[in-house]
């Protein structure tokens, strides 16, 4: 491919991206808020890390905090953001307009919204290889598109190539947008809710085709979503987010056979199973997420939370700000008991019940 | 009064206010504590520069032109305010009918609002002041009549924008009829942006009395207004330049004020909170 | 009265184009069939799911039922009574009956009313109740959807997506209806919020007995509300099942698609798996034939039969409560099993 990039090399054996103390300030003539804190994360070339959280949690402000996009007024007030063992933060203009779009491209949510309406959406796709290849021929920058066009299962290509973006659905734009994230070979993508505004047929296959560009480019993923269920599809570790807070992290099958974190498990717990016989009620935990700024004192998830329930509610909770603990090998969690046997009583018997409503569902998968 | 406060929080609009209450006050009180007569003649003062008796000084007829300004402030500004409420009351009218009623009831009156569209709005203006002769009265009629076309297709535009809204749809099945729907739901919706255009009408109002007034198409001598001056002046422009250049600058910082409070009103009207910081993830 | 056996609602060849007027036509817009033939019952008291992807025609239906939209063809037949026939005193008498719970809870509520207002329109309108008497049934309407009565004069901006959801709940209540369209309630709101509100609507219509017309693409949400479900495509049927039937021996190719489609909550259970191919856009409008065929893993692994292209499939009765729209869905999908 003409494409080819002149970067530094990765230094082998090394995270990717390593995020170190993210701290996110929002700043209003009202005073500043801090979104997000602390969070802490690497992603390893190759690796599918999921980043999952509800409105508040700060998931996609630490996203964009990665590309230094966090939109104004917000802005990063500390942290450490290594990418290929280069300090971001550190990077100029020059070096940043280098760095996206090009070694991290970015995949947002509404692929509508993302597209111009009034270019083609062959020219768009042009247009990023153009500023980012400068000398590119047109027509090696118009081939190298269709081929992607066609490695991200778009039909027709050559078709899609001269249409404007609402000639197109949902679907295909999406596939545009990650042909596009594609054309540069970037080192790692972060794709923002990529499924959510797709019908769920479509979403199978964006979530397919996210999984095969990483087999077949080798390309890490950050993927940021509030849905679990894509999660375990396709992340090979998670990240639950709540308020602001990193609150779990593990490996995608420890994470679903062990959740460790209250929140986590009530996460879970509220999705409904597809069940022929469904349960009389949903395991709803009570209230919502505390409005940024907010944030009560200790921990917190403590006011919604059931384990601290059924401990009795211990003052340590509302006190102090539980740290992220090491519970087992690759495997943490943000609660003063997540290393305690009721914890992994809990977290045990709901993976177990999990698993059996979801047999529905993984039985009509591998039909 | 929320909203009040919403718009003195613009700083810029507060200087607007402050002048525009300044006006208004010396509007309506400026006659009453002067004891000067406007239309006092007094031929051998005429031309006179500043001082303690005229501080401003004269006119062709010895007139005091400080007096007159003041008076004049006070024609200037109600023909203004009662021009911008009837191309106010006009255009909501015929924006809401067409807006809301859609259909041919939309078509036929947007057509006709495009019709006087093309009419430059001094020319729609001087048109119905040459019908009914010159006046106060005419000048009011002639402005709002000419306001009303554009006002109308901002209206019927933010109608259509509301009356497509998921609320409206609420209330539509909760079962509100179309009086309820315009009284609680259209009517509220439009109320920015009418707002915001009203003040704009006001200041041109203002700009088009005074143009109407130097083409003698306005208030008539001996009555004052800031437009009869300019016109009043336009004679002795080599001779005396501030006869017209002073009503002409109180013009200027009437429609400044109105301007700055007219931004201030969008400003103030803009969605609620900027920075939703929950939604930013 | 109606014969007490008799579904409440019945919808029969509902159909509704839009470009298709005549100033539609002049200017140039392509007819689009959002609903094409569409036939079902509902019973008294059961919550009854529509469920379908984009393009399906399912927020028309909805729309329909509340008479926010007039069809083009067929029949709406509430209580007895042709819906799309009532006008004046009739329509009004409708809206106590019928109501509808909106997807969008920040579009869904005028920013400028205070809930008090929001839920007094209902009061004002149908003269249900003034003064005193009106004062305590709002506070009971907000009990029952759980929010504080404290917040009725609050504007729709100072609560959650979840409050706010339960505030056009409580509007939707607040003429006592007997029917209620709830339209992707949940879809906005965050997960953990969407177990709250789905038990609230659970709860709502077993304590009142409430009939629930439950709009939603999500086959979970759907599966814990509703005992049966249709499932649209494009404007048609394509499969009426029970939920049991419906989760377990889902016979029509596009709903095993649906569930084939859904992730898992458990890790590596295979997105490998045969996703259905295409987009609905991929494919011009088919003529006559299955609105399925382009997309249809059955009618491929049956060597692309010429039928699905030329005749529409009816819904047909299978299993007495099944109905599939399918010329070759004879056999269940082969391994759907409902063992544990």
């Amino acid at each position: 491919m003409s494409l080819e990039p002149t970067r530094p090399p990765v230094p082998p054996n090394a995270p990717l991206l390593e995020v170190t103390d993210l701290a996110v300030d929002f700043t209003t003539r009202t005073g500043s808020v801090r979104v997000v804190e602390e969070v802490s994360f690497t992603v390893d070339p190759g690796e599918i890390v999921g980043l999952v959280g509800e409105s508040g949690s700060g998931k996609t402000v630490t996203m964009m905090s990665v590309m230094r996009l966090v939109p104004p007024p917000g802005r990063i007030a500390t942290g450490r953001i290594m990418f290929g063992g280069q300090d971001v933060r550190s990077f100029d203009a020059d070096r940043m307009r280098r760095f996206r779009g090009d070694e991290v491209a970015l995949i947002p949510p509404d692929a509508t919204a993302a597209l111009n309406p009034v270019v083609k959406v062959g020219d768009q796709v042009m247009e990023g290889v153009r500023s980012h290849r400068p000398g590119t021929s047109d027509a090696d920058a118009h081939r190298s598109a269709i081929e992607m066009f066609q490695r991200v299962g778009l039909p027709r290509p050559e078709l899609r190539f001269r249409r404007y973006p609402h000639e197109l659905s949902g679907g295909m734009q999406q596939r545009i947008l990650i042909a596009s994230a594609l054309q540069m070979s970037p080192r790692l993508i972060l794709a923002d809710e990529p499924t959510t505004a797709l019908d769920v047929t479509i979403q199978a296959q964006i979530l397919r085709l996210l999984l095969e560009v990483r087999d077949e480019f080798g390309t890490a993923i950050l993927f940021v979503t509030h849905d679990l269920a894509a999660v375990a599809e396709i992340c090979d570790r998670v990240l639950v987010m709540y308020s602001g807070r990193v609150v779990e992290t593990a490996p995608v099958h420890d994470l679903f056979a062990a959740p460790l974190h209250p929140y986590t498990r009530a996460l879970m717990a509220s999705i409904p199973p597809l069940s022929a016989d469904p349960p009389e009620r949903l395991q709803a935990v009570a209230g919502s997420p505390p409005e940024p700024g907010s944030w009560p004192t200790g921990c917190r998830f403590a006011p919604r939370c059931e384990l601290r329930l059924r401990l009795d509610s211990p003052e340590i909770c509302a006190t102090i700000q539980p740290p992220l603990i090491q519970v087992r090998a690759n495997h943490q969690a943000a609660c003063h008991f997540a290393d305690t046997a009721v914890a992994a009583e809990a977290a045990a018997a709901l993976a177990d019940a999990v698993e059996a409503a979801e047999a529905t569902i993984v039985g009509e998968i591998s039909a | 009064m929320n909203a009040f406060r919403r718009v003195w929080a613009v700083r810029s609009a507060r200087l607007g206010i402050i002048l525009a209450l300044l006006l208004v006050g010396i509007a309506v009180l400026g006659p009453v504590l002067l004891r000067t007569d406007p239309n006092a003649i007094d031929v051998r003062a005429r031309f006179a520069g500043p001082s303690l008796a005229h501080p401003l000084g004269t006119d062709d007829l010895g007139r005091d032109t400080f007096t007159r300004l003041v008076h004049g402030s006070r024609m200037s500004l109600y023909i203004a305010a009662v021009s911008a409420l009837l191309g106010t009351a006009l255009g909501v009218s015929i924006g809401v009918l067409s807006g809301f009623l859609g259909g041919w009831v939309d078509i036929t009156g947007m057509r006709i609002v495009d019709l006087f569209f093309a009419i430059p709005t001094l020319l729609v203006a001087i048109g119905i002041v040459a019908l009914f002769g010159p006046s106060a009265t005419t000048t009011i009629l002639a402005l709002g009549i000419a306001y009303a076309p554009l006002y109308a297709r901002l209206v019927r535009g933010a109608v259509v924008g509301v009356r497509g809204r998921t609320y409206v749809d609420a209330s539509r099945v909760i079962g509100a009829s179309g009086w309820r729907l315009l009284r609680t739901d259209i009517l509220p919706g439009i109320l920015p942006i009418a707002l915001v255009q009203s003040t704009a009408l006001l200041g041109f109002a203002l700009v088009d009395e005074a143009s109407l007034g130097f083409l003698g198409l306005g208030v008539q001598p001996p009555d004052a207004s800031w437009g009869a001056m300019t016109n009043a002046g336009r004679q002795f422009i080599f001779q005396a330049p501030w006869l017209t250049l002073i009503p002409g600058v109180a013009v200027i910082i009437a429609v400044f004020a109105i301007n700055l409070i007219g931004d201030g009103m969008r400003d103030a009207l803009d969605p609620r909170t900027s920075q939703r910081v929950g939604d930013a993830g | 009265m109606t014969d007490a056996t008799a579904p409440l609602l019945q919808v029969r060849q509902l159909e509704r184009t839009f470009g298709g007027s005549w100033f539609g036509r002049i200017s140039g817009d392509t007819v689009v069939r959002a609903v094409d033939d569409i036939t079902f019952d509902i019973r008294a008291g059961e919550a009854f799911g529509v469920v379908g992807e984009s393009g399906s025609g399912k927020t028309t239906v909805g729309r329909m039922i509340v008479k926010l939209l007039d069809p083009t063809r067929g029949s709406i037949v509430f209580d007895g009574q042709d819906v799309t026939k009532m006008a004046g005193r009739d329509l009004l008498a409708f809206r106590r009956s019928v109501q509808m719970v909106f997807q969008n809870p920040y579009l869904s509520l005028n920013p400028r009313r205070t809930v008090r207002d929001l839920l007094m329109d209902a009061y004002q309108i149908h003269h249900i109740a003034s003064g005193a008497e009106a004062e305590s049934k709002l506070r009971a309407l907000m009990e029952m959807v759980g929010l504080n009565p404290a917040m009725l004069d609050r504007y729709p901006h100072q609560f959650s997506s979840g409050q706010r959801q339960r505030i056009g709940i409580a509007r939707a209540l607040s003429v006592e209806p007997r029917l209620i369209v709830a339209d992707e309630p949940v879809s906005a709101l965050d997960v953990s919020v969407q177990a709250q509100v789905l038990n609230l609507l659970r709860t709502l219509q077993l304590e009142l007995g409430l009939t629930i017309v439950f709009i939603s693409h999500d086959l979970r949400a759907v599966s814990f509300l509703c005992e049966r479900v249709v499932v649209l495509y494009l404007g048609q049927v394509m499969e009426i099942a029970p939920r049991k039937a419906l989760v377990e021996q889902a016979r029509h190719p596009y709903t095993q698609a649906l569930l084939g489609s859904m992730p898992s909550l458990v890790p590596g259970s295979g997105i490998t798996r045969n996703v259905i191919r295409g987009d609905i856009a991929d494919q011009s409008p088919p003529q006559g034939g299955c609105v399925f065929a382009p997309r249809c893993e059955l009618r491929q692994r049956l060597g692309s039969p010429d039928r699905c292209l030329t005749e529409r499939p009816r819904p047909q009765e299978l299993v007495p409560g099944h109905q599939v729209a399918c010329h070759y869905a004879t056999e269940p999908a082969p391994g759907a099993t409902s063992e544990v």
